[in-house]
């Protein structure tokens, strides 16, 4: 789960990182008055969305009245910001942060994520702040430096100034930048973070280090214990139909293609996707509908897909293990009297009763095209695109 | 010997009167697993099944012998359950439940390196379908009846594309000498790798099929464990080709974030390694089948 840039900013303030002064709008007169409030005589106005690269896209602009700052407030809410990061469709901006602007001495990048590898949480950290952490690996990798956090015991703050003099800072900034380190390690363990970025980290003119944009992103699987973290979650941020899955149950992802699918299991549901592409189609949306594939299930998974204006076919790919594809095939009859389906439908079956489930579905009402290899799915769903 | 369990083996299941617990428990008796018991605290004294509720895995170790256990606990619970079992001298843990934390799953990891190299309890999992040995044994929530015994061992991160190959390889009368789903998390258990070389030292195995997806570095690790350690053949197939980087594909650990992870990248990295690759997920079996010939 992702977050805004002023929520990640308020939590890491929390745990003893500066902060430029700031606050969230929701319109261009508050946005005035805000300006007025965090005083000095230049703001910056943030576009708050899921994404980052929004300086390219246009999302943040330097004022240097509260006119100003109500003005470009007024200029990107309600505006749909599209960055190198959101596709095509954008994301839309419904929340506004005004920020003093900071004089910039240095830049440097900081960021923590898991390490799949060592299986512990690295901290990754560079002079070069303000580039992608992708674009210093390309350009300045020389800069980068590591450390990896042992998740028993958490950081030690040998480790920060270890980084902290990596990052060559002068001496009476080192414990302020160690500081600054271990209030992000502490965020990212004490919160079941699964990522989190400080760029750039900025030394200003004044001597202050400060988080000056900052992102992260939490373990879905422990939202069930971080209460004030989930409820930071911000639906307009995702897809309409991701929210409609992920509020039902269901694994979706959408993509650009035309197949719909249905299949249970998140492996089964990739190999499908895979056998798509090799038939010479493109899927529409990667569809997990669990491994035992209810018919409560299916009924939902049809709704999804049929909300998906792009689906011209719709291939179903079930394998029945502990469930049995008998139970499957009515489930997919059942489902097809409550719900109309106007584009052709491949179903393939296996597993357990595959014979009595094909037999269900051939004895119904209901229109489809038989399949009986994930290839032969694959290959029909795309023959009868090309009709 | 099996690969991790055998007829023998004794079985505890762990959260043996919850629903999931108690229908798969049934599911693992059927199929002629020997389960001995099993454990949820504060219904000890009871009998579940026709088999002794105990309060604590220690309590059902000491009075069944139980070297083996499976995780039927909700995702909050899990880590503790998995470290309870460690502790009780439970040797084989698969954990099936989907939804554990990451922090937690690590902290499980470290909790188990108290324990000696000998002493130390294999965890499968968690977010899996457990393991089989057909005609011998099942730990988990496979469809049993879809393996045909035989001599190739299955690695799988997915469940459902496990029994995919299974069904296939049985279709052209290939048999398994055991399955190990190790789950779709990005932290888990036994990776790849440790598995492998299970297979390697197995004397019921001749070849492993290995099936991975996109995210993390597990295949890779298993792919160059085999070119420098191993004598049987490799075959691999990677799902994900068609999926869209930074992307959470289902399973948690299923994201393209770093060099090496994507589809593409494994099936080149791998082939390097000398592992012969499934071209589609449809001729796993086939591809399997070709290998065996040379042998």
């Amino acid at each position: 789960m992702d977050i805004h840039e002023y929520q990640a900013k308020e939590i890491l303030a929390n745990f003893g990182v500066t902060i430029p002064r700031g606050g969230i709008v929701y319109s261009p007169e508050t946005a005035e008055n805000k300006a007025r409030e965090i005083g000095g005589s230049r703001w910056v106005v943030k576009a708050q969305i899921h994404s980052g690269a929004r300086g390219k896209a246009g999302g943040i602009i330097v004022c240097n009245s509260p006119l100003e700052v109500a003005q470009a407030t007024d200029k990107l809410l309600g505006k749909k910001l599209v960055t190198n990061q959101t596709g095509p469709e954008g994301k839309i901006v419904n929340r506004i942060y005004i920020e003093e602007a900071t004089d910039i001495e240095k830049e440097l990048y900081l960021g923590l994520v898991f390490d799949r590898s060592s299986e512990s949480i690295m901290v990754v950290a560079s002079t070069e702040g303000g580039m992608s952490v992708e674009e210093i690996s390309k350009e300045k990798p020389e800069s980068i430096i590591r450390s990896k956090i042992e998740v028993a015991v958490g950081i030690q703050s040998f480790q920060a100034r270890e980084l902290a003099f990596g990052l060559g800072i002068e001496p009476e900034l080192i414990s302020r930048v160690s500081d600054t380190i271990v209030g992000c390690a502490k965020a990212f363990s004490e919160l079941d973070a699964t990522m989190v970025e400080v760029n750039p980290l900025v030394i200003s003119k004044q001597k202050q280090i400060l988080a000056l944009d900052c992102k992260m992103s939490f373990d879905n699987n422990a939202m069930f214990r971080r209460n004030k973290v989930s409820e930071l979650r911000d639906k307009t941020q995702e897809d309409d139909k991701e929210v409609f899955a992920s509020d039902r149950g269901l694994n979706y992802v959408s993509l650009d293609g035309n197949i719909g699918n249905i299949i249970n299991g998140a492996g089964l549901a990739m190999a499908s996707m895979d056998m798509i592409k090799l038939a010479g189609g493109q899927p529409a949306n990667f569809l997990d509908v669990g491994g035992g594939a209810t018919p409560e299930k299916i009924v939902k998974a049809f709704k999804l897909i049929t909300m998906d204006e792009k689906v011209k076919v719709i291939l179903i790919n079930i394998f029945a293990g502990i469930n049995r594809c008998d139970w499957v095939a009515e489930g997919i009859v059942q489902a097809l009297k409550k719900i109309e389906i106007k584009v052709p439908l491949v179903i393939r079956l296996a597993g357990t009763n595959v014979d009595k489930g094909n037999k269900i579905l051939r004895e119904s009402k209901i229109k489809y095209i038989e399949a009986n290899t994930l290839e032969d799915a694959a290959n029909k769903a795309v023959a009868v695109l090309k009709k | 010997m099996t690969v991790l369990i055998d007829k023998s083996t004794k079985i505890i299941i762990q959260g043996f009167t919850g629903k999931m617990g108690t229908f798969h428990a049934e599911e693992m008796i059927k199929y002629g697993s020997n389960v001995v018991g099993g454990v949820t605290p504060g219904k000890g004294g009871q009998k579940h099944l026709d088999r002794p509720v105990f309060n604590t895995v220690k309590d059902a170790v000491k009075n069944t012998g139980a070297s083996a256990s499976v995780l039927f606990v909700p995702p909050a619970f899990a880590a503790d359950s998995a470290m309870e079992a460690a502790d009780a001298g439970i040797k084989t843990c698969v954990a099936i439940v989907d939804g554990i934390p990451s922090h937690d799953m690590i902290k499980i990891k470290r909790y188990m390196r108290r324990y000696s190299k000998n002493e130390k309890m294999t965890l499968v999992g968690p977010n899996c379908a457990g393991i089989i040995s057909p005609g011998k044994s099942m730990l988990g929530i496979m469809p049993g009846h879809i393996y045909k015994e035989g001599r190739v061992g299955i690695i799988s991160r997915s469940g459902t594309l496990g029994y995919e190959a299974a069904q296939q390889m049985k279709d052209l009368n290939i048999g398994v000498s055991t399955s190990v789903g190790i789950g779709g998390d990005p932290i888990n258990g036994s990776s790849f790798r440790d598995i492998i070389e299970k297979f390697e030292m197995d004397d019921e195995t001749d070849a492993i099929l290995m099936i991975g997806e996109i995210g993390g570095p597990q295949e890779v690790a298993a792919g160059e464990f085999a070119k420098e350690n191993m004598k049987k053949p490799v075959i691999g197939y990677i799902a994900g080709l068609t999926a869209p980087k930074g992307r959470v594909m289902g399973h948690a650990g299923a994201i393209v974030s770093a060099y090496g992870e994507s589809a593409i990248e494994k099936v080149e990295i791998l082939k390097e390694c000398g592992v012969t690759i499934s071209k589609n997920p449809s001729v796993m079996g086939e591809t399997v089948k070709s290998v065996l010939e040379k042998i």
